[in-house]
């Protein structure tokens, strides 16, 4: 299916940004979400190709407006609501929690 | 994931806090678990290993037979193998053809024989620019090819992943394999970069 994805031979997309250290994460969430992925993969939440269409079904603003570890957030999230084992509700009532704790 | 930088938590990163504690409340989800897989893919598992696969393919010439005609068996001989590597292709750049790797759909790598991608890998202008225009984008990480240099640019997917085969470079005659492994550098493997002799 098209998408945004689809990226090959796309134009204005910007340089190439080489990172300075050849590290595979440089934030800490960002090994979190890493580490979630085979975990909710082995339960069944999803196999790689609803995972991948998670992330295809993003939109083009918040697909090209993201970095990549944060589309896999957002596909964790959307298959593990559509799969009925967490809710939106959840979700942000933990978030809205999180962030009152942490001002 | 502590909060020690006294600074407001980014949007983000509540955002993982939450999904995290949520399943680690449900039982769906072992934060030991999750601590191991990161430090196996940061720690352990990365271009180290294709590099040793690179090194034994410039000495033993059957080697380099069985990784060309099956890469994943020939891999899976010095004991790579595994998720997100279970279907390879290795790709071998000569005097007259250079191969680079690119995922245009996502970021489909090898990852028993090269770790994780590095960001630019996975970034939208790596993915769009490499295949239409892949000689500039060689420039940009310094790989001036002579014209006369066929390039080709392989896409991989979620089941096929391509690792490139780098020419073994001129005075390395008298190293070993892990001199030689020494020498070969992830992007080498990549296709945006050539393995450069040794100071001598």
């Amino acid at each position: 299916m098209n998408g945004i994805h689809d990226l090959g031979g796309m134009h204005g997309l910007g340089p190439i940004a080489v990172d300075e250290e050849p590290v595979p994460f440089h934030h800490d969430w960002e090994r979190r979400v890493f580490g979630m992925f085979l975990p909710l993969f082995a339960l069944g939440i999803y196999n790689l190709d609803e995972l991948r269409h998670a992330i295809e079904r993003m939109g083009a603003p918040a697909y090209l407006n993201t970095s990549y570890y944060e589309h896999w957030l957002h596909a964790f999230e959307t298959m593990l609501i559509e799969k009925g084992t967490l809710t939106r509700a959840e979700l942000d009532a933990r978030c809205a929690q999180i962030a009152t704790e942490n001002r | 994931m502590s909060n020690n930088h006294n600074r407001p938590l980014s949007d983000v990163e509540i955002r993982v806090k939450a999904l995290e504690s949520l399943l680690v409340e449900k039982g769906l989800l072992d934060t030991a678990a999750v601590d191991a897989l990161i430090d196996t893919y940061e720690h352990k598992v990365g271009p180290r290993n294709g590099a040793r696969v690179v090194a034994r393919a410039w000495l033993d010439a059957d080697y380099k037979q069985r990784l060309l005609s099956d890469g994943t068996k020939a891999i899976a001989e010095l004991g790579y193998s595994g998720l997100q590597g279970e279907d390879m292709v290795v790709i071998e750049n000569t005097p007259d053809t250079h191969n680079v790797i690119v995922c245009t759909l996502c970021s489909c790598y090898p990852w028993p024989t090269l770790g994780l991608p590095p960001t630019w890998f996975k970034s939208a202008p790596y993915r769009s620019r490499v295949v239409s225009e892949p000689r500039a984008v060689l420039q940009e990480f310094g790989v001036n090819l002579p014209e006369t240099v066929t390039v080709q640019v392989w896409d991989s997917t979620a089941e096929l992943r391509y690792m490139v085969l780098p020419q073994r470079p001129a005075h390395t005659e008298g190293l070993n394999e892990e001199q030689l492994a020494a020498l070969v550098t992830r992007d080498a493997m990549i296709g945006v970069a050539m393995v450069q002799a040794p100071a001598r």
